[in-house]
Protein backbone atom coordinates (compact mmCIF):
# COMPACT_ATOMS: atom_id res chain seq x y z
CA UNK A 1 0.00 0.00 0.00
CA UNK A 2 1.58 3.25 -1.07
CA UNK A 3 1.79 6.33 1.08
CA UNK A 4 -0.68 7.98 -1.22
CA UNK A 5 -3.29 5.24 -0.81
CA UNK A 6 -2.85 5.36 2.93
CA UNK A 7 -3.32 9.11 2.88
CA UNK A 8 -6.61 8.91 1.02
CA UNK A 9 -7.90 6.08 3.16
CA UNK A 10 -6.55 7.53 6.40
CA UNK A 11 -7.97 10.25 8.52
CA UNK A 12 -5.51 13.02 7.71
CA UNK A 13 -6.70 16.62 7.66
CA UNK A 14 -8.25 17.81 4.43
CA UNK A 15 -5.53 20.33 3.64
CA UNK A 16 -2.90 17.58 3.84
CA UNK A 17 -4.73 15.55 1.20
CA UNK A 18 -5.96 18.46 -0.92
CA UNK A 19 -3.23 18.41 -3.63
CA UNK A 20 -3.65 14.68 -4.17
CA UNK A 21 -7.45 14.89 -4.25
CA UNK A 22 -7.24 17.71 -6.78
CA UNK A 23 -4.92 15.67 -8.97
CA UNK A 24 -7.12 12.58 -8.77
CA UNK A 25 -10.26 14.54 -9.54
CA UNK A 26 -8.59 15.79 -12.70
CA UNK A 27 -7.18 12.39 -13.68
CA UNK A 28 -10.61 10.76 -13.29
CA UNK A 29 -12.00 13.05 -16.00
CA UNK A 30 -9.75 11.51 -18.64
CA UNK A 31 -10.08 8.16 -20.45
CA UNK A 32 -8.54 5.24 -18.57
CA UNK A 33 -5.59 4.42 -20.87
CA UNK A 34 -4.08 7.89 -20.51
CA UNK A 35 -4.59 8.16 -16.76
CA UNK A 36 -1.19 6.86 -15.66
CA UNK A 37 0.56 9.25 -18.04
CA UNK A 38 -1.47 12.28 -16.96
CA UNK A 39 -0.93 11.27 -13.34
CA UNK A 40 2.83 11.69 -13.78
CA UNK A 41 2.56 14.69 -16.10
CA UNK A 42 0.62 16.60 -13.45
CA UNK A 43 3.43 15.96 -10.97
CA UNK A 44 5.99 17.27 -13.46
CA UNK A 45 3.92 20.31 -14.34
CA UNK A 46 3.35 21.05 -10.65
CA UNK A 47 7.11 20.99 -9.96
CA UNK A 48 7.83 23.15 -13.00
CA UNK A 49 5.14 25.68 -12.10
CA UNK A 50 5.86 25.90 -8.38
CA UNK A 51 9.64 26.01 -8.65
CA UNK A 52 9.60 28.12 -11.79
CA UNK A 53 7.65 30.75 -9.90
CA UNK A 54 9.81 30.18 -6.85
CA UNK A 55 12.86 30.86 -9.01
CA UNK A 56 11.29 34.05 -10.36
CA UNK A 57 10.56 35.37 -6.90
CA UNK A 58 13.95 34.24 -5.59
CA UNK A 59 15.62 36.53 -8.10
CA UNK A 60 13.51 39.53 -7.06
CA UNK A 61 13.97 38.68 -3.37
CA UNK A 62 17.71 38.45 -3.91
CA UNK A 63 17.88 41.79 -5.69
CA UNK A 64 15.71 43.54 -3.13
CA UNK A 65 17.44 42.01 -0.11
CA UNK A 66 20.90 42.68 -1.51
CA UNK A 67 19.76 46.21 -2.17
CA UNK A 68 18.69 46.64 1.44
CA UNK A 69 21.94 45.08 2.68
CA UNK A 70 23.84 47.61 0.58
CA UNK A 71 21.71 50.52 1.74
CA UNK A 72 19.77 51.00 -1.48
CA UNK A 73 16.22 50.14 -2.45
CA UNK A 74 16.57 47.51 -5.14
CA UNK A 75 14.16 47.20 -8.07
CA UNK A 76 10.83 48.79 -7.13
CA UNK A 77 9.48 50.37 -10.33
CA UNK A 78 8.13 47.52 -12.43
CA UNK A 79 4.37 47.50 -12.18
CA UNK A 80 1.60 46.23 -14.40
CA UNK A 81 2.25 46.89 -18.10
CA UNK A 82 -0.21 49.14 -19.85
CA UNK A 83 -2.45 47.21 -22.22
CA UNK A 84 -3.51 49.54 -25.01
CA UNK A 85 -6.93 47.90 -25.38
CA UNK A 86 -7.85 48.77 -21.82
CA UNK A 87 -9.34 52.23 -21.25
CA UNK A 88 -7.78 52.65 -17.77
CA UNK A 89 -4.38 52.05 -16.30
CA UNK A 90 -3.47 50.29 -13.07
CA UNK A 91 -1.10 52.80 -11.49
CA UNK A 92 0.40 50.95 -8.53
CA UNK A 93 3.92 49.57 -9.08
CA UNK A 94 3.29 46.49 -6.88
CA UNK A 95 6.60 47.13 -5.07
CA UNK A 96 8.40 46.04 -8.24
CA UNK A 97 7.26 42.46 -7.77
CA UNK A 98 6.65 41.95 -11.47
CA UNK A 99 10.34 42.56 -12.18
CA UNK A 100 11.19 38.86 -12.85
CA UNK A 101 8.60 38.72 -15.65
CA UNK A 102 10.05 41.82 -17.24
CA UNK A 103 13.50 40.20 -16.89
CA UNK A 104 12.21 37.06 -18.59
CA UNK A 105 10.85 39.04 -21.53
CA UNK A 106 14.12 40.90 -21.78
CA UNK A 107 16.17 37.69 -21.76
CA UNK A 108 13.91 36.11 -24.38
CA UNK A 109 14.10 39.01 -26.77
CA UNK A 110 17.83 39.60 -26.51
CA UNK A 111 20.09 38.66 -29.38
CA UNK A 112 21.54 35.19 -29.08
CA UNK A 113 25.18 35.36 -30.10
CA UNK A 114 27.04 32.16 -30.92
CA UNK A 115 30.78 32.52 -31.64
CA UNK A 116 31.68 31.68 -35.22
CA UNK A 117 34.21 29.05 -34.17
CA UNK A 118 31.99 27.52 -31.49
CA UNK A 119 30.89 23.94 -31.47
CA UNK A 120 27.30 24.83 -32.30
CA UNK A 121 25.64 21.66 -31.06
CA UNK A 122 27.42 21.48 -27.70
CA UNK A 123 27.09 25.23 -27.25
CA UNK A 124 23.34 24.79 -27.60
CA UNK A 125 23.11 21.59 -25.56
CA UNK A 126 24.97 22.86 -22.48
CA UNK A 127 22.28 25.27 -21.18
CA UNK A 128 19.51 22.80 -22.04
CA UNK A 129 21.18 19.94 -20.18
CA UNK A 130 22.12 22.02 -17.16
CA UNK A 131 18.48 22.97 -16.58
CA UNK A 132 17.36 19.39 -17.20
CA UNK A 133 19.84 17.90 -14.73
CA UNK A 134 19.13 20.44 -12.05
CA UNK A 135 15.38 19.82 -12.39
CA UNK A 136 15.92 16.06 -12.08
CA UNK A 137 17.02 16.47 -8.48
CA UNK A 138 13.58 17.72 -7.42
CA UNK A 139 12.12 14.29 -8.14
CA UNK A 140 13.08 12.73 -4.82
CA UNK A 141 12.46 15.61 -2.39
CA UNK A 142 9.54 15.05 -0.01
CA UNK A 143 7.69 18.37 -0.22
CA UNK A 144 5.03 17.22 2.20
CA UNK A 145 3.75 14.22 4.08
CA UNK A 146 2.25 12.77 0.91
CA UNK A 147 3.92 14.95 -1.70
CA UNK A 148 6.94 13.12 -2.99
CA UNK A 149 7.18 12.91 -6.78
CA UNK A 150 9.11 9.63 -6.92
CA UNK A 151 9.57 7.36 -3.96
CA UNK A 152 12.95 5.69 -4.31
CA UNK A 153 14.71 3.38 -1.92
CA UNK A 154 18.07 4.94 -2.78
CA UNK A 155 16.82 8.51 -3.21
CA UNK A 156 19.95 10.22 -1.88
CA UNK A 157 22.14 8.34 -4.33
CA UNK A 158 19.82 9.44 -7.13
CA UNK A 159 19.99 13.04 -5.94
CA UNK A 160 23.77 13.13 -6.08
CA UNK A 161 23.93 11.21 -9.35
CA UNK A 162 21.64 13.75 -11.00
CA UNK A 163 23.42 16.65 -9.34
CA UNK A 164 26.92 15.57 -10.34
CA UNK A 165 25.87 15.40 -13.98
CA UNK A 166 25.81 19.21 -14.06
CA UNK A 167 29.63 19.14 -14.02
CA UNK A 168 29.49 17.81 -17.55
CA UNK A 169 27.53 20.83 -18.68
CA UNK A 170 30.09 23.22 -17.17
CA UNK A 171 32.73 21.49 -19.24
CA UNK A 172 30.54 21.52 -22.34
CA UNK A 173 29.85 25.24 -21.95
CA UNK A 174 33.52 26.08 -21.53
CA UNK A 175 34.81 23.84 -24.28
CA UNK A 176 32.11 24.50 -26.87
CA UNK A 177 32.70 28.26 -26.69
CA UNK A 178 36.14 27.83 -28.33
CA UNK A 179 37.45 30.57 -26.14
CA UNK A 180 40.60 29.79 -24.18
CA UNK A 181 39.47 31.91 -21.25
CA UNK A 182 36.14 30.14 -21.14
CA UNK A 183 37.89 26.78 -21.13
CA UNK A 184 40.28 27.82 -18.36
CA UNK A 185 37.38 29.17 -16.34
CA UNK A 186 35.49 25.93 -16.87
CA UNK A 187 38.46 23.98 -15.51
CA UNK A 188 38.54 26.26 -12.48
CA UNK A 189 34.82 25.83 -11.95
CA UNK A 190 35.16 22.07 -12.26
CA UNK A 191 38.03 22.02 -9.77
CA UNK A 192 35.79 23.83 -7.31
CA UNK A 193 32.69 21.73 -7.88
CA UNK A 194 34.61 18.44 -7.73
CA UNK A 195 36.46 19.54 -4.58
CA UNK A 196 33.24 20.32 -2.78
CA UNK A 197 31.27 17.32 -3.96
CA UNK A 198 33.17 15.09 -1.54
CA UNK A 199 32.43 17.16 1.61
CA UNK A 200 28.83 17.57 0.46
CA UNK A 201 28.34 13.82 0.32
CA UNK A 202 30.38 13.20 3.46
CA UNK A 203 28.22 15.66 5.40
CA UNK A 204 25.11 13.73 4.35
CA UNK A 205 26.46 10.25 5.15
CA UNK A 206 26.11 10.61 8.98
CA UNK A 207 22.37 11.13 8.55
CA UNK A 208 22.17 7.97 6.43
CA UNK A 209 24.12 6.13 9.11
CA UNK A 210 21.81 7.20 11.94
CA UNK A 211 18.53 6.96 10.02
CA UNK A 212 19.59 3.66 8.46
CA UNK A 213 18.08 4.56 5.11
CA UNK A 214 18.88 6.30 1.86
CA UNK A 215 15.23 7.16 1.28
CA UNK A 216 14.43 10.84 1.75
CA UNK A 217 10.95 9.95 2.92
CA UNK A 218 12.25 7.67 5.67
CA UNK A 219 14.80 10.27 6.77
CA UNK A 220 12.12 12.98 7.02
CA UNK A 221 9.79 10.61 8.89
CA UNK A 222 12.53 9.60 11.33
CA UNK A 223 12.79 13.20 12.52
CA UNK A 224 9.22 13.34 13.83
CA UNK A 225 8.40 13.76 17.51
CA UNK A 226 9.44 16.12 20.27
CA UNK A 227 11.48 15.91 23.47
CA UNK A 228 9.65 17.44 26.45
CA UNK A 229 6.95 18.32 23.91
CA UNK A 230 8.92 21.31 22.63
CA UNK A 231 12.34 20.34 21.19
CA UNK A 232 11.84 18.67 17.81
CA UNK A 233 13.83 15.52 16.96
CA UNK A 234 15.47 17.20 14.00
CA UNK A 235 18.96 16.08 13.15
CA UNK A 236 20.26 19.62 13.46
CA UNK A 237 19.54 19.53 17.21
CA UNK A 238 22.15 16.85 17.83
CA UNK A 239 25.91 17.60 18.04
CA UNK A 240 26.79 15.59 14.94
CA UNK A 241 23.75 16.92 13.09
CA UNK A 242 24.63 20.51 13.91
CA UNK A 243 28.21 20.04 12.70
CA UNK A 244 26.95 18.17 9.65
CA UNK A 245 24.49 20.93 8.84
CA UNK A 246 27.20 23.59 8.97
CA UNK A 247 29.48 21.50 6.76
CA UNK A 248 26.56 20.89 4.42
CA UNK A 249 25.82 24.62 4.21
CA UNK A 250 29.41 25.46 3.25
CA UNK A 251 29.58 22.65 0.70
CA UNK A 252 26.16 23.56 -0.72
CA UNK A 253 27.23 27.19 -1.14
CA UNK A 254 30.32 26.07 -3.03
CA UNK A 255 28.46 23.48 -5.11
CA UNK A 256 25.95 26.04 -6.32
CA UNK A 257 28.64 28.67 -7.00
CA UNK A 258 27.17 31.13 -4.56
CA UNK A 259 29.08 33.89 -2.87
CA UNK A 260 31.55 33.62 -1.08
CA UNK A 261 32.43 30.77 -3.45
CA UNK A 262 31.35 32.45 -6.69
CA UNK A 263 34.79 32.26 -8.28
CA UNK A 264 33.62 30.42 -11.39
CA UNK A 265 31.66 33.47 -12.45
CA UNK A 266 33.33 36.35 -10.64
CA UNK A 267 31.46 38.91 -12.73
CA UNK A 268 33.81 41.72 -11.86
CA UNK A 269 37.05 39.93 -12.81
CA UNK A 270 36.36 37.01 -15.10
CA UNK A 271 33.30 38.31 -16.97
CA UNK A 272 31.25 35.26 -15.95
CA UNK A 273 33.99 32.70 -16.60
CA UNK A 274 32.80 29.75 -18.63
CA UNK A 275 29.63 31.64 -19.54
CA UNK A 276 31.47 34.48 -21.28
CA UNK A 277 30.29 33.45 -24.73
CA UNK A 278 26.67 32.97 -23.72
CA UNK A 279 24.06 35.64 -24.16
CA UNK A 280 20.35 36.17 -24.06
CA UNK A 281 18.14 33.32 -23.03
CA UNK A 282 20.92 30.72 -22.87
CA UNK A 283 22.67 32.82 -20.24
CA UNK A 284 19.40 33.11 -18.35
CA UNK A 285 19.03 29.32 -18.50
CA UNK A 286 22.37 28.88 -16.74
CA UNK A 287 21.22 31.18 -13.99
CA UNK A 288 17.92 29.38 -13.79
CA UNK A 289 19.78 26.10 -13.35
CA UNK A 290 21.97 27.66 -10.68
CA UNK A 291 18.94 28.76 -8.69
CA UNK A 292 17.23 25.40 -9.22
CA UNK A 293 20.36 23.71 -7.93
CA UNK A 294 20.45 25.98 -4.90
CA UNK A 295 16.76 25.36 -4.22
CA UNK A 296 17.18 21.61 -4.56
CA UNK A 297 20.20 21.58 -2.25
CA UNK A 298 18.29 23.70 0.27
CA UNK A 299 15.41 21.24 0.01
CA UNK A 300 17.82 18.38 0.63
CA UNK A 301 19.31 20.20 3.63
CA UNK A 302 15.82 20.75 5.01
CA UNK A 303 14.90 17.12 4.47
CA UNK A 304 17.93 15.61 6.11
CA UNK A 305 18.78 18.14 8.83
CA UNK A 306 15.83 20.46 9.46
CA UNK A 307 13.13 17.85 9.90
CA UNK A 308 11.78 17.95 6.35
CA UNK A 309 8.11 18.83 6.31
CA UNK A 310 7.68 18.35 10.08
CA UNK A 311 6.22 21.18 12.11
CA UNK A 312 8.62 22.73 14.65
CA UNK A 313 6.18 22.65 17.57
CA UNK A 314 3.29 20.22 18.16
CA UNK A 315 0.49 22.78 18.44
CA UNK A 316 1.28 24.10 14.95
CA UNK A 317 0.65 20.66 13.46
CA UNK A 318 -2.58 21.85 11.84
CA UNK A 319 -0.58 23.82 9.26
CA UNK A 320 -0.16 21.51 6.24
CA UNK A 321 3.23 19.87 5.88
CA UNK A 322 4.01 21.33 2.45
CA UNK A 323 3.56 24.83 3.91
CA UNK A 324 6.23 24.03 6.49
CA UNK A 325 8.55 22.78 3.78
CA UNK A 326 8.11 25.92 1.71
CA UNK A 327 8.56 28.14 4.77
CA UNK A 328 11.82 26.43 5.62
CA UNK A 329 12.87 26.69 1.99
CA UNK A 330 12.22 30.45 2.01
CA UNK A 331 14.24 30.67 5.22
CA UNK A 332 17.18 28.80 3.70
CA UNK A 333 17.16 30.90 0.54
CA UNK A 334 16.96 34.04 2.66
CA UNK A 335 19.97 32.84 4.61
CA UNK A 336 21.93 32.24 1.40
CA UNK A 337 21.09 35.74 0.17
CA UNK A 338 22.19 37.17 3.50
CA UNK A 339 25.49 35.29 3.21
CA UNK A 340 25.97 36.67 -0.28
CA UNK A 341 25.42 40.19 0.95
CA UNK A 342 27.84 39.74 3.86
CA UNK A 343 30.89 37.66 2.96
CA UNK A 344 33.72 38.41 0.57
CA UNK A 345 34.82 36.14 -2.23
CA UNK A 346 37.62 33.66 -1.54
CA UNK A 347 40.76 33.18 -3.62
CA UNK A 348 40.98 29.86 -5.49
CA UNK A 349 43.81 28.49 -3.34
CA UNK A 350 41.95 29.43 -0.17
CA UNK A 351 38.89 27.70 -1.56
CA UNK A 352 40.56 24.37 -2.30
CA UNK A 353 42.59 24.50 0.92
CA UNK A 354 39.42 25.01 2.91
CA UNK A 355 37.84 21.99 1.24
CA UNK A 356 40.69 19.48 1.46
CA UNK A 357 42.42 20.50 4.68
CA UNK A 358 39.51 21.58 6.83
CA UNK A 359 36.08 20.44 5.70
CA UNK A 360 36.89 16.93 4.49
CA UNK A 361 38.71 15.92 7.73
CA UNK A 362 35.95 17.44 9.85
CA UNK A 363 33.30 15.64 7.82
CA UNK A 364 35.14 12.33 8.29
CA UNK A 365 35.37 12.94 12.05
CA UNK A 366 31.68 13.80 12.04
CA UNK A 367 31.00 10.42 10.46
CA UNK A 368 32.72 8.75 13.43
CA UNK A 369 30.65 10.96 15.71
CA UNK A 370 27.44 9.76 14.10
CA UNK A 371 28.64 6.16 14.45
CA UNK A 372 29.18 6.80 18.17
CA UNK A 373 25.72 8.37 18.38
CA UNK A 374 23.99 5.41 16.79
CA UNK A 375 25.96 2.91 18.90
CA UNK A 376 24.90 4.63 22.13
CA UNK A 377 21.26 4.78 21.14
CA UNK A 378 20.02 3.00 24.28
CA UNK A 379 21.91 5.08 26.84
CA UNK A 380 19.44 6.69 29.21
CA UNK A 381 19.37 8.97 32.24
CA UNK A 382 22.77 10.34 33.23
CA UNK A 383 24.40 8.35 30.42
CA UNK A 384 22.35 10.42 27.97
CA UNK A 385 24.14 13.51 29.27
CA UNK A 386 27.51 11.75 28.88
CA UNK A 387 26.54 10.87 25.33
CA UNK A 388 25.81 14.50 24.52
CA UNK A 389 29.04 15.73 26.12
CA UNK A 390 31.21 13.20 24.30
CA UNK A 391 29.51 13.89 20.99
CA UNK A 392 29.85 17.65 21.43
CA UNK A 393 33.51 17.20 22.35
CA UNK A 394 34.08 15.24 19.12
CA UNK A 395 32.65 18.21 17.24
CA UNK A 396 34.34 21.09 19.05
CA UNK A 397 37.76 19.52 19.74
CA UNK A 398 38.85 18.78 16.15
CA UNK A 399 37.34 22.05 14.97
CA UNK A 400 39.44 24.13 17.36
CA UNK A 401 42.61 22.05 16.98
CA UNK A 402 42.49 21.86 13.19
CA UNK A 403 41.54 25.50 12.87
CA UNK A 404 44.48 26.58 15.05
CA UNK A 405 46.91 24.33 13.24
CA UNK A 406 45.88 25.60 9.82
CA UNK A 407 45.86 29.19 10.95
CA UNK A 408 49.33 28.96 12.50
CA UNK A 409 51.64 31.36 10.70
CA UNK A 410 48.81 32.80 8.61
CA UNK A 411 46.78 34.88 10.98
CA UNK A 412 46.73 37.63 12.00
CA UNK A 413 47.65 38.80 8.56
CA UNK A 414 50.12 41.68 8.38
CA UNK A 415 49.48 44.40 5.89
CA UNK A 416 52.31 46.48 4.53
CA UNK A 417 51.40 49.80 3.05
CA UNK A 418 53.57 51.97 0.89
CA UNK A 419 54.99 54.82 2.91
CA UNK A 420 56.16 58.05 1.41
CA UNK B 1 9.05 -3.24 -21.60
CA UNK B 2 10.62 -4.78 -24.70
CA UNK B 3 10.25 -1.51 -26.58
CA UNK B 4 12.12 0.28 -23.80
CA UNK B 5 14.87 -2.32 -23.98
CA UNK B 6 15.20 -1.87 -27.74
CA UNK B 7 15.39 1.91 -27.37
CA UNK B 8 18.01 1.58 -24.65
CA UNK B 9 20.08 -0.82 -26.74
CA UNK B 10 19.94 1.55 -29.68
CA UNK B 11 21.09 4.38 -27.41
CA UNK B 12 23.92 2.39 -25.84
CA UNK B 13 25.21 0.70 -28.98
CA UNK B 14 24.56 3.69 -31.23
CA UNK B 15 26.44 6.13 -29.02
CA UNK B 16 29.30 3.66 -28.61
CA UNK B 17 29.59 3.08 -32.37
CA UNK B 18 29.42 6.79 -33.20
CA UNK B 19 31.96 7.50 -30.43
CA UNK B 20 34.38 5.09 -32.08
CA UNK B 21 33.93 6.56 -35.52
CA UNK B 22 34.30 10.25 -34.63
CA UNK B 23 37.58 12.09 -35.13
CA UNK B 24 36.92 14.68 -32.43
CA UNK B 25 38.05 13.19 -29.12
CA UNK B 26 35.85 15.44 -26.97
CA UNK B 27 32.77 14.46 -28.94
CA UNK B 28 33.75 10.81 -28.55
CA UNK B 29 34.18 11.25 -24.80
CA UNK B 30 30.79 12.95 -24.45
CA UNK B 31 29.14 10.20 -26.47
CA UNK B 32 30.83 7.69 -24.21
CA UNK B 33 29.14 9.48 -21.29
CA UNK B 34 25.81 9.11 -23.10
CA UNK B 35 26.60 5.41 -23.48
CA UNK B 36 27.27 5.11 -19.73
CA UNK B 37 24.04 6.94 -18.96
CA UNK B 38 22.27 4.45 -21.22
CA UNK B 39 23.82 1.58 -19.26
CA UNK B 40 22.58 3.20 -16.04
CA UNK B 41 19.10 3.38 -17.59
CA UNK B 42 19.43 -0.28 -18.53
CA UNK B 43 20.14 -1.21 -14.91
CA UNK B 44 17.09 0.80 -13.94
CA UNK B 45 15.09 -1.12 -16.54
CA UNK B 46 16.36 -4.37 -15.07
CA UNK B 47 15.21 -3.32 -11.59
CA UNK B 48 18.69 -2.77 -10.11
CA UNK B 49 17.96 0.69 -8.74
CA UNK B 50 21.03 0.97 -6.53
CA UNK B 51 23.45 -0.18 -9.23
CA UNK B 52 21.85 2.21 -11.71
CA UNK B 53 22.34 5.28 -9.51
CA UNK B 54 25.82 4.16 -8.53
CA UNK B 55 26.62 3.85 -12.23
CA UNK B 56 25.23 7.34 -12.80
CA UNK B 57 27.17 8.83 -9.90
CA UNK B 58 30.48 7.12 -10.64
CA UNK B 59 30.56 7.00 -14.43
CA UNK B 60 28.49 9.98 -15.57
CA UNK B 61 29.62 12.18 -12.68
CA UNK B 62 33.22 11.22 -11.97
CA UNK B 63 34.86 9.01 -14.59
CA UNK B 64 33.56 11.25 -17.39
CA UNK B 65 35.54 14.08 -15.78
CA UNK B 66 38.68 11.93 -15.62
CA UNK B 67 38.31 11.07 -19.31
CA UNK B 68 37.67 14.67 -20.38
CA UNK B 69 40.54 16.05 -18.31
CA UNK B 70 42.85 13.35 -19.64
CA UNK B 71 41.90 14.23 -23.21
CA UNK B 72 42.35 17.95 -22.65
CA UNK B 73 45.61 17.74 -20.73
CA UNK B 74 47.33 15.28 -23.07
CA UNK B 75 46.16 16.59 -26.42
CA UNK B 76 49.08 17.77 -28.46
CA UNK B 77 48.59 19.78 -31.60
CA UNK B 78 47.21 17.71 -34.43
CA UNK B 79 45.30 15.11 -32.48
CA UNK B 80 42.35 15.37 -34.79
CA UNK B 81 44.34 14.01 -37.70
CA UNK B 82 44.15 10.27 -38.26
CA UNK B 83 47.14 8.41 -36.92
CA UNK B 84 49.31 6.75 -39.49
CA UNK B 85 50.33 3.15 -39.61
CA UNK B 86 53.40 2.85 -37.33
CA UNK B 87 54.89 -0.62 -37.65
CA UNK B 88 53.97 -4.26 -38.12
CA UNK B 89 55.23 -5.07 -34.64
CA UNK B 90 52.81 -2.60 -33.11
CA UNK B 91 50.00 -3.90 -35.27
CA UNK B 92 50.56 -7.47 -34.12
CA UNK B 93 50.85 -6.45 -30.47
CA UNK B 94 47.60 -4.48 -30.70
CA UNK B 95 45.93 -7.45 -32.34
CA UNK B 96 47.18 -9.80 -29.60
CA UNK B 97 46.10 -7.47 -26.77
CA UNK B 98 42.69 -6.75 -28.25
CA UNK B 99 42.14 -10.39 -29.19
CA UNK B 100 43.13 -11.52 -25.72
CA UNK B 101 40.61 -9.23 -24.00
CA UNK B 102 37.91 -10.17 -26.51
CA UNK B 103 38.71 -13.87 -26.03
CA UNK B 104 38.45 -13.65 -22.26
CA UNK B 105 35.16 -11.75 -22.47
CA UNK B 106 33.62 -14.11 -25.02
CA UNK B 107 34.86 -17.11 -23.05
CA UNK B 108 33.33 -15.71 -19.87
CA UNK B 109 30.03 -15.02 -21.59
CA UNK B 110 29.86 -18.45 -23.24
CA UNK B 111 31.12 -20.26 -20.15
CA UNK B 112 28.40 -18.84 -17.89
CA UNK B 113 25.51 -21.27 -17.65
CA UNK B 114 22.48 -19.43 -18.92
CA UNK B 115 19.43 -21.07 -17.42
CA UNK B 116 16.32 -19.73 -19.01
CA UNK B 117 13.49 -19.99 -16.53
CA UNK B 118 10.02 -18.60 -16.48
CA UNK B 119 10.03 -15.26 -14.69
CA UNK B 120 9.17 -15.95 -11.07
CA UNK B 121 8.41 -13.40 -8.40
CA UNK B 122 11.13 -10.74 -8.53
CA UNK B 123 12.88 -10.49 -5.15
CA UNK B 124 12.53 -7.00 -3.73
CA UNK B 125 16.02 -5.96 -2.71
CA UNK B 126 16.38 -2.94 -0.49
CA UNK B 127 19.52 -0.86 -0.21
CA UNK B 128 19.78 -2.05 3.38
CA UNK B 129 20.16 -5.67 2.24
CA UNK B 130 22.77 -4.69 -0.33
CA UNK B 131 24.66 -2.78 2.35
CA UNK B 132 24.50 -5.72 4.76
CA UNK B 133 25.81 -8.01 2.02
CA UNK B 134 28.66 -5.63 1.19
CA UNK B 135 29.62 -5.16 4.83
CA UNK B 136 29.14 -8.83 5.75
CA UNK B 137 30.17 -11.60 3.35
CA UNK B 138 31.82 -9.31 0.77
CA UNK B 139 33.68 -7.02 3.13
CA UNK B 140 37.09 -8.24 1.91
CA UNK B 141 36.31 -7.25 -1.68
CA UNK B 142 35.07 -3.85 -0.47
CA UNK B 143 38.26 -3.28 1.52
CA UNK B 144 40.46 -4.34 -1.40
CA UNK B 145 38.67 -1.90 -3.70
CA UNK B 146 39.04 0.83 -1.08
CA UNK B 147 42.79 0.19 -0.70
CA UNK B 148 43.24 0.11 -4.47
CA UNK B 149 41.51 3.47 -4.87
CA UNK B 150 43.48 4.99 -1.99
CA UNK B 151 46.75 3.80 -3.50
CA UNK B 152 45.85 5.28 -6.88
CA UNK B 153 44.85 8.54 -5.21
CA UNK B 154 48.16 8.70 -3.35
CA UNK B 155 49.98 7.91 -6.58
CA UNK B 156 48.20 10.78 -8.30
CA UNK B 157 49.13 13.13 -5.45
CA UNK B 158 52.79 12.03 -5.61
CA UNK B 159 52.88 12.55 -9.37
CA UNK B 160 51.20 15.94 -9.16
CA UNK B 161 53.15 17.30 -6.16
CA UNK B 162 56.59 16.69 -7.63
CA UNK B 163 57.72 20.28 -7.84
CA UNK B 164 57.04 22.37 -4.79
CA UNK B 165 57.11 25.91 -6.08
CA UNK B 166 55.90 28.45 -3.59
CA UNK B 167 54.17 31.50 -4.85
CA UNK B 168 55.69 34.76 -3.58
CA UNK B 169 52.34 35.64 -2.05
CA UNK B 170 52.56 32.78 0.44
CA UNK B 171 55.87 33.99 1.82
CA UNK B 172 54.40 37.11 3.35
Amino acid sequence: MSAYAMAVAGSEPFLERAPLLLRDAFVQLLPAPTQWLVHHLITIVAILAVFGLFFAFTTIAERKLLGRLQNRRGPNRTGVPQFSILPWRFKHTLFGLSQPFADAVKALTKEDIVPAAADKLLHFLAPVLVVAFSLLTFAVLPFGRNLIPVELDSALLYFFAAGSATELTIFMAGWASRNKYSLLAAMRALAQVISYELPLMLSVVPVVLVAGSLSTREIALAQGGWTFGIIPHWNVFTPWGFAGFLLFLVAALAESNRSPFDLPEAESELVAGHLTEYSGFKYALFFMAEYFGLTALSGLGITIFLGGWQAPVPFLGFVPSYAWFMLKLVGMIGFFIWVRGTLLRLRIDQLTRLAWQFIVPLALINLLNAAFWSLTRDWTGALQLVRWVISAAIVVGPFVLLGRKLNAGRAPRTYRYATS
Amino acid sequence: MTLALILLSVLILGSAIVALSLRNLIHSALLLVACWAGIAAFYLWAGAEFVAFAQGLVYVGAISMVVLFAVLLTRQGTASEPLGFASWQRFILALVAGGGVAGILVGAVLGTPLTVTTPGPVPVLTVKQIGAQLMGPHVVALLVVGILLTVSLLGAVVLAAEENVKSPEDEV
